[in-house]
């Protein structure tokens, strides 16, 4: 059974009297101590998809149909405090930017110790205790002082360390952490990414990684999917997506990775940005900026098909496989 | 914490220095002083010797000098009217006006920031709409409206509470005429401190509400929520200490903007508080004591700005109060 199965997920936000999608059809499972990472542009709907698994999207969203199953409970029709429950304790999260994570008036440790507590009936003494061992764990120096100070005395890497050992603290099965490196300069995302890679494996946490960065995605995740408008394009194991991507997004994606120009040119991109909510295309929504569209791209929207590789949605690479596919057949028979 | 008080006790002097220079400056803008002295009947000559005797002859350096050395020893001057010391008169009216401020104050506090949150929380509930729609208004109606219409309803219709005076008084220690100890005195403080307390609710209500709404969209508190917290816990203890900080800072500012008011709300319900006294003092071209009253308030504005920035540095860790600047 898998521990997380979203499945035809549809969120919606209610803009200037518009009802306008922001996921559409959205399925995916995540199994126990499993490291996954969800891939796109700005606006792709990345955020919205992590944030809607524990039921936190921002006020004008809302969850208009599908479902999210944790061990088979469904989260979308869980009561308040049943969600209270499932955060932090099931399924933590770690955020973009740790200067804005942490309650600037209240101490790290304030901050920890409420984690636990709100979970657990255990002493404040206690509570410190296994608060001050995650900062251990998680390689913050003298963890008794920090637990004192606050989020302002530390330094950009040492609160996303913070927060990392804040999630850390109930041994949840789920971490979603979203973008966690972002906003960390070069040396200290590599930090960051071992520090959580390490901690999933050690405790056979099941990762769910929301990024735009491809190289962070391939240290961590083993399955990528990739999203593109609100719809997942293709899923797969993460080494033979980056090494044989299908879909023309994906393709783009890589592309334009610095790493693939050559010295002295431009860097490729895909030309061309990702539609608004309001202002989504007929047919494949990637279809304004493939390279490769046709007149069926434009009108209707592909479905997914295996190309042995990975599930991908692209008429392309359906016209290909049928195409290879009736070659072998002839053969076999 | 010691660098900063001295910093700030060497600002609030040098404010006291230049409020003081204004308020000597304006004494001999209101009128002559020799005829608030003498009779309109006595000789040019006569006038003269008591200009002369005055010192008001001298430079207007050599007359403030004078000044500041006896206002450093607490002697401001003498009233004219009340041929008494100007700090006695003013003193004798201070508890008057501090009682008012104080129960007003309370009032907002104990309204304006329950009123607040619930507009920002849940801003679809009746209530709060109705506390923005009224706090709208309560912006656009001036005070002494408000203040005719809690007579004309409260006291003249209703018969509930007196319309002027403070009533019965208690001595407390033989310092302080208190209202606040008889049923009469509290009945006597009803209207007038409602009405101040009208003045500054709305301000306060729609800073409240604008802060929590702001604080509540903010990352650390949907990093609460995630960590699985109760809502009285994000609501009261991760939301309202953040809001509180700016509204601690424009509190220190409005304490101000109280005293001014008092003058309003003090002349409507012939209170015998400082307001009351320095309306009376204008009318009377009591220049000694007009200008007492404006060092007066102008030490009152200087203390509570300094107390509001003790707060917020105890509030706020970011604020270090040690070595700030130094």
């Amino acid at each position: 059974m898998n521990l997380l199965s979203v499945s035809n997920l549809n969120v919606n936000f209610h803009l200037k009297g518009q009802d306008l999608a922001a996921l559409i059809d959205v399925s995916f499972t995540l199994n126990r101590g499993e490291r996954v990472a969800i891939v796109g542009e700005s606006g792709a709907g990345k955020s919205v998809l992590g944030f809607s698994i524990v039921n936190l999207i921002d006020k004008p969203g809302y969850i208009k149909s599908g479902s999210i199953k944790l061990d088979n409970k469904e989260i979308t029709k869980m009561t308040r405090p049943q969600l209270q429950e499932v955060r932090g304790k099931r399924i933590a999260m770690i955020f973009q930017d740790p200067m804005m994570t942490l309650n600037p008036v209240l101490t790290i440790g304030a901050q920890l110790v409420e984690a636990i507590r709100s979970h657990t009936r255990i002493s404040f003494k206690d509570a410190k205790n296994i608060a001050i061992e995650k900062l251990h764990s998680v390689q913050i120096a003298s963890p008794e002082k920090r637990f004192h100070q606050y989020p302002h005395e530390l330094s950009g890497g040492m609160r996303q360390r913070v927060i990392i050992a804040t999630v850390l603290l109930l041994n949840p099965d789920i971490i979603i952490a979203d973008e966690p490196t972002t906003a960390l300069d070069v040396t200290i995302q590599a930090e960051i990414i071992q520090l959580l890679l390490d901690i999933c494996r050690n405790n056979s946490m099941a990762l769910l990684l929301i990024s735009h960065d491809l190289g962070v995605v391939s240290r961590i995740a083993e399955r990528t999917i990739v999203m593109y408008a609100g719809r997942v394009v293709e899923e797969g194991p993460t080494l033979e997506i980056i090494n044989d991507p299908q879909h023309p997004y994906t393709q783009g994606l890589l592309n334009a990775l610095p790493q693939m120009a050559l010295p002295g040119q431009r860097l490729n991109q895909i030309v061309g940005s990702m539609p608004p909510l309001n202002e989504r295309p007929t047919g494949c929504a990637f279809h304004p900026r493939c390279p490769y569209a046709t007149d069926q791209c434009r009108q209707q929207q592909p479905g997914f098909i295996n190309s042995g590789v990975s599930t991908v949605a692209c008429f392309m690479v359906e016209d290909m496989l049928t195409d290879t596919n009736s070659d072998y057949d002839e053969e076999i028979d | 914490m010691f660098v900063f008080l001295l910093r700030r006790l060497v600002q609030a002097f040098v404010v006291m220095i230049i409020i003081s220079v204004i308020s000597f400056a304006i004494q001999n803008k209101l009128g002559d002083p020799v005829l608030q002295h003498v009779s309109m009947t006595v000789a040019p000559a006569e006038r003269a010797q008591i200009r002369q005797d005055l010192g008001l002859n001298d430079n207007l350096v050599v007359q403030y000098w004078r000044f500041a050395k006896k206002a450093i020893h607490g002697d401001l001057g003498t009233s004219y009217y009340y041929k008494e010391p100007v700090l006695d008169v003013i003193f004798k009216k201070l508890p008057a006006t501090f009682e008012l401020a104080f129960c007003a104050i309370v009032m907002v506090a104990f309204i304006a920031i329950p009123c607040g949150i619930l507009a920002a929380i849940k801003p679809k509930n009746i209530i709060s709409r109705l506390v923005v729609a009224l706090s709208t208004m309560g912006i656009s109606i001036p005070i002494f409206i408000v203040a005719i219409f809690l007579v004309y309803i409260f006291s003249i219709q209703l018969h509930l509470a007196p319309s002027f005076g403070r009533g019965q008084t208690t001595d407390v220690f033989g310092l302080w005429e208190s209202g606040l100890f008889s049923k009469d005195g509290l009945r006597h403080l009803m209207l007038p401190s409602i009405s101040l307390a009208f003045a500054l609710m709305p301000i306060f209500v729609r800073l409240i509400r604008a802060e929590m709404i702001e604080v509540l969209q903010s990352d650390y508190i949907r990093f609460a929520w995630s960590k699985g917290l109760n809502t009285r816990r994000i609501y009261f203890i991760h939301a309202l200490k953040n809001t509180m900080l700016p509204v601690i800072t424009v509190g220190g500012i409005q304490a101000g903007t109280l005293v001014a008011y008092t003058i309003l709300t003090e002349s409507i319900f012939q209170w015998p508080g400082m307001g009351f006294l320095f309306m009376d003092a204008v009318s009377r071209v009591d220049t000694p004591l007009i200008s007492a009253y404006l060092i007066v308030v102008g030490g009152i504005f200087v203390v509570t700005n300094t107390v509001v920035d003790l707060i917020y540095g105890l509030v706020n860790p970011t604020v270090k109060l040690a070595n700030h600047g130094l």
